[in-house]
């Protein structure tokens, strides 16, 4: 997929002659017609459409979502095998060690991770991805998710991804060796707005983790976290950033303000706006997997997630988060049945 | 394993005023986000507890009470 950063802009968001919206006559065109993800100042028209036309714009994205990545959606649980005791600063997390969290410090033995992944995989997903709240896995870390990928592969069918960091070179390839088939590393927030959110790591350190799990040949997961105070032109500036890394898949995310946290006041996104956003993410990225991540519950609803699902998004994450809890795994299971979007069935990539 | 039920509000491991059931005004919005959290502090004494959250559950330890479950 490529992003022209140079095609010209529709230019504005009004109606044209015959009623309709330009951006999103310019999108039909352009992303559904010839599978060219929308640029940076495209994106920010979608994102300032009004709310009248956000229906009109849900649905181009749907039909984009569906020509692009076809009617399957793909379903994965998380699980924290670390949690708490971060030693970085990103500002909306419960687990860095450096907040007043409530959040404890607790470390999953591998029993329950089994237990856990085969739960998830009953589910219907497809995909278990092992995180750890940590700047980068140490020796110990490593060997215990060699450990556990062992275990769960012996024991249970499904794909497994990781998420655990910051790594080296060194660490990349261990983790294609050992069978890990997708990496998550997010970007979180655009460039710009990336030294408001974390200061204890670098934008380009994020970069250079997502390059190098590419070169390995691992597909990378790589996601945001809308509604942190970015301006409209900064979430359009992350979703072309992101579109840019050309990830297989992005994980869509939503604050949930936390206690301790310094975002914990920060209010909760609109739905409508979080709709946009997604829409927009779909029409910047018309082949990756566009995945609902946390904070959907309280964004945008059981109408809202809805909405999101006939507008764009094509995965989901199914049922508890790391360290919050989602909707029941057979609600989201249901409205896939309701909506007739078949679940991804399994494909071992490695 | 104990109750959830006790003199501290499992979100924010305060007292609950005076001890009584339900909850007081004050830790209704607390009552209403562990709709969607797991509690962090034990009911029965306030202690924050280690929890772990699964894809399909959770569990929490009290060093003090012992483990809840979800």
């Amino acid at each position: 997929m490529t992003i022209q950063a140079n095609l010209p802009s529709a230019g504005s968001t009004g109606t044209t002659a015959g009623g309709g919206y330009a951006i999103l006559e310019t999108a039909r065109r352009q992303v559904l017609g010839d599978g060219i993800g929308l640029n940076q100042a495209q994106l920010e028209e979608v994102l300032r459409l009004p709310d009248e036309a956000l229906p009109s714009a849900l649905e181009l994205a749907h039909q984009v979502r569906l020509r692009h990545c076809g009617e399957e959606v793909e379903v994965e649980g998380i699980i924290s095998i670390k949690t708490g005791g971060c030693p970085e600063d990103c500002h909306f997390c419960s687990q860095s060690g450096l907040f007043d969290s409530p959040v404890r410090g607790v470390w999953l033995d591998i029993p329950e991770l089994v237990k856990a992944a085969k739960e998830t995989a009953a589910t219907g997903a497809t995909e278990f991805c092992i995180v750890a709240a940590v700047r980068g896995p140490d020796i110990k870390l490593m060997n215990q998710i060699k450990f556990a990928i062992d275990r769960i592969t012996q024991e249970v069918d499904i794909n497994i991804a990781c998420s655990l960091g910051m790594l080296t070179q060194r660490q990349v390839d261990q983790l294609k060796e050992w069978g890990v088939h997708r990496y998550n590393h997010n970007l979180e927030t655009a460039r710009s707005y990336f030294p408001e959110v974390v200061t204890t790591h670098t934008y380009e350190e994020r970069l250079q983790t997502c390059a190098m799990v590419k070169d390995a040949g691992m597909e990378l997961c790589c996601g945001a976290l809308i509604g942190m105070g970015e301006s409209l032109e900064q979430r359009a500036e992350l979703a072309a950033q992101l579109a840019a890394l050309e990830p297989h898949e992005v994980p869509l995310n939503f604050l949930n303000p936390r206690p301790g946290t310094p975002l914990e006041n920060q209010g909760i996104m609109d739905g409508k706006d979080a709709l946009r956003a997604i829409a927009a993410f779909r029409l910047a990225m018309p082949r990756t997997v566009l995945r609902y991540a946390g904070g959907r519950e309280l964004t945008l609803g059981d109408l809202g997630t809805r909405d999101g699902l006939l507008g764009g998004i094509n995965a989901v994450i199914v049922g508890n988060y790391l360290t919050t809890l989602g909707r029941p795994a057979t609600a989201d299971l249901n409205l896939l049945v309701d909506l007739n979007m078949p679940i991804k069935e399994l494909q071992k990539t490695l | 394993m104990h109750s959830a039920a006790g003199n501290f509000c499992g979100h924010c491991g305060e007292a609950f005023d005076g001890g009584h059931h339900p909850p007081s005004y004050a830790h209704q919005r607390c009552g209403e986000r562990m709709a969607m959290e797991p509690p962090r502090y034990c009911a029965a004494c306030g202690r924050r507890m280690k929890v772990q959250v699964t894809p399909l559950g959770w569990t929490a330890e009290c060093s003090r009470h012992g483990v809840v479950v979800a």
